[in-house]
């Protein structure tokens, strides 16, 4: 009982990142516990995620071949009877939207003491998971009890698993009960509307810090001004100030513009994960702890309604 | 129908503070209603007020303290509230989610609501986990991440979409009862007007103790034990312009026109 089970995730036909980043911390922990890696693989087309996930590290890949998307109750059902059957001490699965959706009922019925969203470990006979609180403020190292455990991790905290590996493949049979009480009717894309913020060059994107909806015209000035694209954090949305289509973040879309400018943007790690991928990041932010400065290229420590109109001017 | 709000009163970090042994030294915290919650009262008051809600009942697990927090909950229009707390719980440290699950799962069964609404998660300790646990030990259905809900009362299924990553919902059809955990932006959370102040004055908060809810220390036991915590290192190496604004938004607008975005 000292092996690892990693769960992976895929979408729309497409094993997602975190599949390959939950490999190598799969088997960071099956290093530390001595254990064998073993990762499954749950609908959809199994057989071709099951050879792209056989990574080097990879010991054994169980697939279970039931429907086409996830569903919580199919996932629910299958972790729990594979984790009965390989009896593995860490189980391991994203802390994804779909993560958070079957892996506290996985851990609630086999009893297993869950810690999500965590960002290291260290095992040393006994978990230790590192996590975050109060907004990404402070980390907190949480040691976990119990012979098993449960733990999501965060995305693009640990590298993807590369190389090609000699992972035993094998068809898990597991007994669905698929009269469960809810049904996946389909998929929507969001936003709609007129720009598309992934294809923009230069983004001037605002956060919480401009305060209210009647600030929003001084952004637009600076947009007009410099010809820029703009794009929000979720909180801006989330008050209707911009339509969703304008949201960089996790939840909204990625963008890898030339410059990204943030402003009033705190860099909320589910917002990073949206635009680390410009090339020049600039941030103007009052408070010099943000974390958005510790990915910016350039910044100005200081406030928006001062900085803004001064940098209008220089454009008019 | 009844709906449960789950309701946490959640502690914010000021800018500047200090550790003092595992925990964030009280005089740098406040206490404040958790963002995610307030969007889950929202979407209960708004059933109540389109008909298929008959009464709105929130629970929080807090001490005397959140009394603060619950009369918000009620100004905005909830109708009572059950707040569980106990000398054990005081000491217990963090609660990990089967306690949580313990707790709030008791609460349920004397409520015997239809829909329970929570955050998706506190704005605190960011679990993320308890909706979905308390449904699966309740034997309720549940939905993760709702960022919009349709209520059919002739079919008793709540049309839900689930925001995923990446600008996808997922649309999926979930029987009740039901466990919804609620992401913000599905509504737009009311002020607490006065009228709803003074009301909430006379609204009943319901303490409970583990005795109570029928439970014992048992029930509370966590395994997870914080044994650190500290300021994560910056990694910081962005060149910060310094100055007044005039000299800054100068420097700024150099580097635009160096990168060729802006002329």
């Amino acid at each position: 009982m000292s092996d690892v089970l990693a769960v992976a995730e895929h979408r729309r036909g497409d094993l997602r990142d975190v599949s390959f980043e939950l490999l190598t911390a799969g088997r960071q922990l099956a290093d530390a516990t001595g254990g064998d890696l073993h990762v499954a693989v749950v609908s959809g087309d199994t057989e071709s995620f099951a050879d792209d996930l056989n990574r080097e590290g990879v010991d054994a890949i169980h697939t279970v071949s039931e429907g086409e998307e996830f569903n919580h109750d199919v996932y629910t059902q299958a972790v729990e009877a594979l984790h009965a059957e390989l009896d593995p001490e860490i189980l391991v699965m994203p802390n994804s939207v779909n993560g958070l959706d079957y892996a506290p009922a996985v851990a609630n019925r086999l009893d297993l003491p869950l810690v999500t969203d965590a960002v290291d470990f260290d095992y040393d006979g006994g978990l230790t998971v590192t996590r975050e609180m109060y907004g990404s403020k402070v980390e907190t190292t949480v040691d976990v009890a119990g012979d098993q455990q449960a733990v999501t991790i965060r995305g693009a905290e640990w590298p993807a698993a590369e190389g090609v590996g000699d992972a035993d493949i094998a068809e898990f049979d597991v007994d669905i009960d698929a009269d469960a009480g809810s049904t996946v009717t389909g998929f929507e894309e969001v936003g709609g509307g007129d720009v598309d913020i992934s294809e923009a060059d230069f983004i001037v994107s605002i956060g919480r810090g401009i305060e209210e909806e009647d600030n929003l015209p001084l952004i637009e000035d600076l947009v007009e001004a410099t010809g820029a694209t703009l794009a929000s954090s979720r909180p801006i949305v989330d008050n209707g100030w911009l339509p969703k289509n304008r949201q960089v973040g996790q939840s909204g879309k990625v963008v890898t513009p030339d410059v990204y400018l943030a402003i009033g943007i705190s860099g909320a790690v589910q917002h990073v994960a949206g635009m680390k991928g410009a090339d020049t990041i600039i941030a103007v932010n009052t408070d010099p702890n943000a974390p958005i400065f510790d990915i910016a290229d350039y910044g100005i420590v200081g406030d928006l309604f001062e900085v803004v109109p001064e940098l209008i001017e220089q454009f008019e | 129908m009844k709906v449960l709000v789950t309701v946490k009163e959640v502690a914010e970090v000021a800018d500047d503070f200090e550790i003092a042994g595992t925990e964030v030294d009280e005089r740098y915290l406040e206490y404040d209603l958790n963002e995610w919650d307030d969007y889950a009262v929202e979407e209960a008051v708004q059933l109540k007020e389109d008909g298929p809600a008959e009464e709105v009942v929130t629970v929080t697990v807090g001490p005397e303290r959140s009394e603060e927090t619950i009369r918000m909950a009620l100004a905005k229009g909830a109708d009572r509230a059950v707040r569980v707390w106990d000398d054990a719980l005081e000491d217990a440290g963090l609660l990990d989610v089967e306690t949580k699950t313990n707790l709030l799962e008791a609460v349920v069964e004397e409520e015997d609501p239809d829909l329970v609404l929570t955050g998706v998660q506190a704005g605190d300790d960011a679990f993320g986990a308890t909706g979905v646990s308390l449904a699966d030990e309740l034997g309720f259905q549940w939905g993760a991440v709702v960022n919009a809900l349709d209520y059919d009362a002739d079919e008793n299924v709540a049309h839900v979409h689930r925001e995923l990553e990446g600008g996808v919902e997922e649309l999926t059809d979930i029987d009740l009862p039901a466990v919804l955990t609620i992401q913000t932006g599905i509504n737009e959370p009311r002020y607490a007007s006065l009228r709803g102040i003074r009301q909430a004055q006379s609204k009943e908060i319901a303490p409970k103790s583990l005795d109570d809810l029928g439970l014992d220390a048992g029930a509370i036991e966590s395994d997870l034990e914080v044994t650190s915590m500290y300021e994560p290192e910056s990694e910081s190496d962005a060149e910060i312009f310094e100055g007044d604004a005039s000299e800054t938004a100068g420097e700024l607008a150099e580097v635009l026109r160096e990168k060729g975005v802006a002329e």
